[in-house]
């Protein structure tokens, strides 16, 4: 099986595609900023916020449904924030019991609650917009002109280079457990005994091909090692000279960034 | 299944800018110091080693097994990289694994990363080095020692690690103390037990096919004394403060709404509409139906210039 599929990047033509990585790096870190700094409250920033990230994702062809049903699978940390919609004290709104406890709904909580799901969606799409229209290889630049330490930045580069060979080890050694496990029906004479060993067995041969997959990536780091050096590698990681930002895409980049600190600006002294 | 949000990955909008920056910084102190003892130990090895290392621990997350109920255990591996590499390099390797994971798999949030990397890379690392290396030196080398102090090293290094990820939230004021606590807790509690399955099953595989990997006492590793404190530090004062926090829900909920009156004694420097010019509500109301209609026309405007750029693309081809 081929695991490319892993790769958020989707090769499309498209103006927010052909943006300069690290411009568009530099504004998504600057829209979530925004976002974070928001006050509570201030629904119509967020509109135009969104507006913003629908936009984004329009321009680049990814599709909003694309990009709608990845942020869906951020979704479920929001249940950490529900006990705000019961604890924030307000005007209630709605009470029933639960158990032993009577739980009561307030609007103000309820407002609370929409307003960190809110933030959390809208953080969640820019961020996939970044990955689905940039190459890691564009997004490794990026941190460089961050000025993430080089050091930092090759281990990610590597990472990502052995990272779909090993993903690879891993579904085959998947593959190999479910070939040698089949897939037993449930015995009709006792049909609450399941098939498979208990869980700590079973615990016991993931983990088995967990210490097989470091095996094989500490042998194959020190044989990529000598054929490092053996072209040459000195300790010294080296990159080619970065290109300066063309012109277009810096005018982009300030008039991003002017854009959000207008909305940012907005934000706080209105609702502040 | 790669992309199973795991729930000790906090997402962008759930803590605070405060606490998120606060966090930041923390980590990248300790990253620093992390990257320049790597480099001490290792040399000109490490890029490789540390590079396919992570490689392998985020592909090793795929490795599951069902526990029961269509739920299933798998690796976060900060405990296995601990045990195999020693505290520094893991604290590198896990740095990569969770800041990939951020940028390109949306696992956990960008602004929260700092956060997240603290939580995984940080307290990870350092409990799980404090735990097997005391529990190791408890057990005189025995080899089941081995294995008992790699599942309480990956237990441990769970269950704190969501302890601070709920303290952080607490503070945040997303969720209270007295919930959060207990909730993440419980649900790490039993994660936990599955990251200590796994990792005792690789520590057995490599005790029987390559011993030197995991046999010697990690002793071995140098300047293991300052992660060891750091380590117990931690756990002590988590595993202190978080009951303490949730019992008093009162004392995070302060600092938290400090931090909110922080955040709202700036508005009267620049109220620039007073609300005696436009009532409150209605000015809402408007600005928001404003805002509404604003977006919906970038939206448009966006939506006419593709279709219309298209268009003319396809004619000109």
């Amino acid at each position: 099986m081929h695991v490319h599929f892993l790769d958020p990047y989707r090769p499309l033509t498209s103006p927010v595609h052909a943006l300069d990585g690290r411009v568009k790096f530099i504004l998504a870190v600057a829209f979530i900023l925004t976002v974070s700094l928001t006050p509570f409250g201030a629904w119509p920033v967020y509109l135009l916020l969104w507006s913003i990230v629908l936009s984004a994702e329009i321009l680049s062809g990814l599709g909003v449904g694309y990009v709608l049903r990845r942020a869906a699978l951020a979704l479920p940390f929001v249940l950490a924030a529900i006990p705000l919609a019961f604890t924030t004290p307000g005007t209630p709104w709605l009470e029933f019991p639960l158990g032993p406890w009577q739980l009561t709904l307030t609007l103000d909580g309820l407002l609370r609650f929409a307003n960190v799901a809110v933030k959390s969606w809208l953080s969640v799409q820019a961020a996939i917009v970044l990955a689905s229209s940039t190459e890691f290889r564009d997004l490794l630049l990026a941190m460089r002109a961050v000025r993430i330490p080089r050091l930092l930045v090759a281990m990610f580069g590597l990472m990502w280079r052995y990272l779909f060979v090993l993903v690879g080890e891993a579904l085959r050694l998947m593959r190999a457990r479910s070939a040698r496990s089949g897939i037993a029906q449930r015995p009709a004479a006792a049909p609450r005994r399941r098939p498979g060993g208990s869980v700590a067995w079973r615990g016991k041969v993931a983990g088995g091909m967990a210490g097989n997959l470091f095996l094989r990536a500490v042998d194959r780091s020190d044989r990529i090692y000598v054929a490092m050096l053996s072209r040459g590698y000195d300790g010294e990681v080296r990159s080619f000279a970065t290109q300066p930002v063309p012109p277009g895409a810096r005018v982009t980049l300030w008039i991003g960034l002017a854009l959000l600190g207008l909305l940012w600006l907005g934000g706080t002294l209105v609702w502040g | 299944m790669f992309l199973r949000p795991a729930p000790m990955h906090i997402p962008d909008g759930f803590l605070s800018t405060l606490v998120s920056i606060i966090f930041w910084v923390v980590s990248i102190m300790g990253l620093a110091y992390a990257l320049r003892r790597t480099g001490q130990d290792l040399g000109e090895r490490q890029v490789p080693l540390m590079g396919v290392l992570a490689a392998a621990i985020f592909a090793g997350q795929m490795l599951n097994f069902s526990v029961t109920g269509g739920t299933s255990g798998h690796l976060l591996g900060a405990a296995l990289a601990t045990i195999l590499v020693g505290p520094w390099p893991a604290v590198v390797v896990m740095t990569t694994v969770v800041s990939v994971q951020a940028l390109v798999f949306q696992d956990g949030g960008l602004l929260a990363l700092g956060a997240n990397l603290f939580n995984m890379a940080i307290i990870g690392v350092a409990v799980s080095y404090f735990v097997y290396a005391s529990l190791r030196r408890l057990t005189r080398g025995a080899s089941w020692g081995l294995f008992a102090s790699g599942f309480a090293a990956a237990w441990a290094s769970i269950f704190i690690a969501s302890l601070a990820a709920a303290l952080q939230l607490a503070l945040s004021g997303t969720s209270p103390a007295n919930l959060a606590v207990p909730a993440m807790g419980g649900i790490h509690a039993l994660i936990g037990i599955g990251e200590g399955l796994i990792t005792v099953g690789a520590l057995a595989f490599l005790f029987a096919t390559r011993r030197e990997l995991v046999g010697a006492a990690p002793a071995a590793a140098k300047g293991g004394r300052g992660v060891w404190a750091l380590g117990l530090g931690i756990a002590l004062l988590l595993s202190v403060l978080s009951p303490l926090a949730s019992a008093n829900p009162d004392g995070l909920e302060w600092v938290a709404e400090q931090q909110g009156f922080l955040e709202a004694a700036r508005a009267p420097l620049f109220n620039l509409i007073p609300d005696y010019v436009l009532p409150g509500i209605s000015n809402e109301a408007l600005a928001t139906i404003l805002a509404g209609i604003l977006g919906t026309l970038i939206v448009f405007g966006v939506v006419v210039a593709v279709a219309y750029f298209r268009r003319s693309g396809k004619a000109a081809a």
